[in-house]
């Protein structure tokens, strides 16, 4: 077990082909014991192929993931010990009833079997599925599924709790009362959950991370977020030169917001934001050629992240 | 072991609530009584199991594959390997549990064949070497023919792709001898050593040989090992 200090799940330098296209690219972050993390993203952004990694379904092409400081490739059963999971499709065994199939991931995820009847017990109420013990899962509507794959997720009592995209395709009604739920487990554990809809994550979470085409391109609270998103223009520069300097002479360029120095894998990379409307491109080459540096490439963001943002926020889409 | 178990028991309950491996049972059942009966009308029938076992071999290369083919096709499909694997269980206790479910049922499918020895013991005289060599010799076989069921259903999502490549593999197994009499020198020792038939048939005559036992547990070992492998590689993609 990590001590306090150490974050709870650290994600380094993730990437993954599932083909000859990277799903998610040099993704870094890390969450912190008994925080709530929302993970926002359009479809196809490579938020389940993240979560995938992180719960140890599959090894990831490139980086690293620990959970409590365990590696999930390397020290894997300890760190799948330690993880509860309720997967984006909720696939359960539709022949078994709740109780029986609660009782199997229960011995599955190593529950002492004289605790698992009464942690059993406290999971059906948790999650509201009093009625259906002894129904067949198979014959559960769409909500109740959902209830009885949080409540598998929840059982061993893990410190991590992995929710890909929890409140999708349940009624307005379940999903307030889901939200509860995760709130009251986020109290103890360290919950990560994915979405595409804004308004839930900014609702449920203590910090944010927005990912788009496998990249991380925003980090922060959600009032923050929702405050700085709109109005801003980014640019990614890669300048070979001391990280301190470069920064602070791109700060010092008339318009720039803000200068992220370097963090990922690559050593060279600066996210420079500035106030919407301006392309601040040619004063930023003239700036770092004029300080004898390398001017190794540079780019608008592909989607500005205004534009992400409104999609975040409109719900049509779900 | 716990985790062996609890996957063996889950598989084993499956296997006795659903109407597919009864059926399966039921198919097993007949046919082998027929092949059990077919020399009787013989104006010198012999009093032994050797029809018995010629069937129950030809038998089981399709009944087999049609136990396994559901155990990890399924839970590909259901996306309950998901879970499944992000549990806190290795790979092999996976297979294992699961693999050990299908040799239960087949065991007890094969038991159910004891009503014939029964019959016999009751009504003649056989010669009992042969009948418990032969009973050794087909839970071999058995064994081996779960194993390749293993795999193939650990290839794909499709049950029935499954079973059929097992199926296929299972008879190039069995008939490689015929091939074997096509060639000569090295090449037919070594395919007519492949051959699951060969390996079976001094167990039916009572024989009890290692070299034969040795080539079953080997047989089973390496599907179900390939199948270990198999299940890793698929996390990759
Ligand atoms: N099994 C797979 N094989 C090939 N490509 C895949 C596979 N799974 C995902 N991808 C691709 O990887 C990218 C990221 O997918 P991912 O499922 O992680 O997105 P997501 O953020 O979860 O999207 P959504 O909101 O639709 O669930 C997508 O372009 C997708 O097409
Ligand atoms: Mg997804």
């Amino acid at each position: 077990m990590s001590n306090n200090g150490s974050p709870m799940i650290e994600v380094k330098g993730l990437t993954h082909f599932y083909g000859p296209r990277p799903a998610i690219e040099d993704v870094n972050f890390e969450v912190q014991r008994g925080e709530i993390l929302g993970f926002l993203g359009p479809n196809g952004a490579g938020k389940t192929t993240t979560m995938r990694i992180i719960t140890g379904f599959m090894p990831p092409t490139q980086g690293k993931v620990t959970v409590a400081g365990f590696d999930v490739v390397e020290q894997a059963l300890e760190a799948r010990r330690r993880v509860g999971y309720l997967p984006e499709t909720v696939p359960l065994y539709t022949e078994m009833t709740v109780t029986s199939y609660l009782k199997y991931m229960g011995t599955l995820r190593g529950v002492p079997s004289r605790k698992l009847k009464v942690r059993i017990g406290e999971v059906i109420d948790l999650c509201r599925l009093g009625d259906y013990r002894r129904t067949i899962i198979g014959k559960l509507s769409k909500g109740f599924r959902q209830r009885v794959g949080v409540a598998q997720a929840i059982l061993h009592d893990p410190e991590v709790l992995v929710l890909d995209e929890p409140t999708i395709g349940i009624d307005p009604i379940q999903v307030v009362e889901t939200r509860r739920l995760i709130q009251d487990l986020g109290k103890e554990q360290t919950v990560v959950l994915s979405s595409h809809i804004l308004p839930e994550v900014s609702m449920l979470c203590q910090r944010v991370l927005i990912i788009h085409q496998g990249h991380i391109v925003a980090e922060d609270t959600p009032q923050r977020l929702a405050q700085n998103l709109q109005g801003v223009e980014r640019i990614e520069v890669e300048v070979r030169g001391p990280a301190a300097e470069v920064a602070a002479a791109l700060r010092r360029i008339n318009g720039v917001t803000d200068v992220q120095p370097p963090t990922g894998r690559n050593r060279n990379l600066f996210i420079v934001q500035a106030r919407h409307g301006l392309d601040l491109r040619d004063e930023i080459s003239r700036v770092v050629i004029s300080q004898g540096w390398g001017l190794l490439s540079m780019r608008m963001s592909t989607m500005s992240l205004e534009e992400i943002f409104l999609k975040l926020t409109t719900r049509e889409e779900s | 072991m716990q985790r062996v178990q609890a996957v063996a028991w889950k598989e084993i309950q499956v296997y006795f609530s659903s109407p597919m491996a009864y059926i399966v049972g039921m198919i097993f059942l007949a046919l082998t009584g027929f092949f059990f009966v077919r020399d009787f009308g013989n104006p010198f029938p012999e009093a032994s199991l050797s029809s018995f076992y010629q069937g129950a071999t030809i038998i089981m290369i399709l009944l087999a594959p049609a136990l396994t083919m559901r155990l990890l096709a399924e839970e590909r499909k259901l996306g309950t390997v998901e879970l499944l694997l992000t549990a806190p269980v290795r790979d092999w206790e996976v297979v294992a549990g699961k693999y050990l479910a299908s040799l239960v049922f087949l065991m007890a499918m094969v038991a159910l064949t004891g009503y014939y020895v029964l019959l016999l013991f009751i009504f003649a005289s056989p010669d009992p070497g042969p009948i418990y060599a032969g009973y050794l010799g087909l839970f071999l076989y058995g064994a081996a023919a779960l194993a390749v069921g293993m795999l193939t259903s650990s290839l794909t999502n499709n049950q029935i792709v499954a079973a059929v490549v097992a199926m296929g593999i299972l008879l190039v197994l069995y008939f490689s001898d015929f091939a074997a009499a096509a060639v000569t020198g090295l090449p037919a020792t070594i395919i007519g050593e492949m051959s699951i038939k060969t390996h079976f048939d001094d167990f039916g005559l009572g024989v009890i040989d290692t070299k034969h036992i040795v080539y079953f547990v080997c047989v089973t070992a390496v599907f179900l090992f390939i199948t270990v492998r198999a299940l890793e590689a698929r996390r990759w993609r």
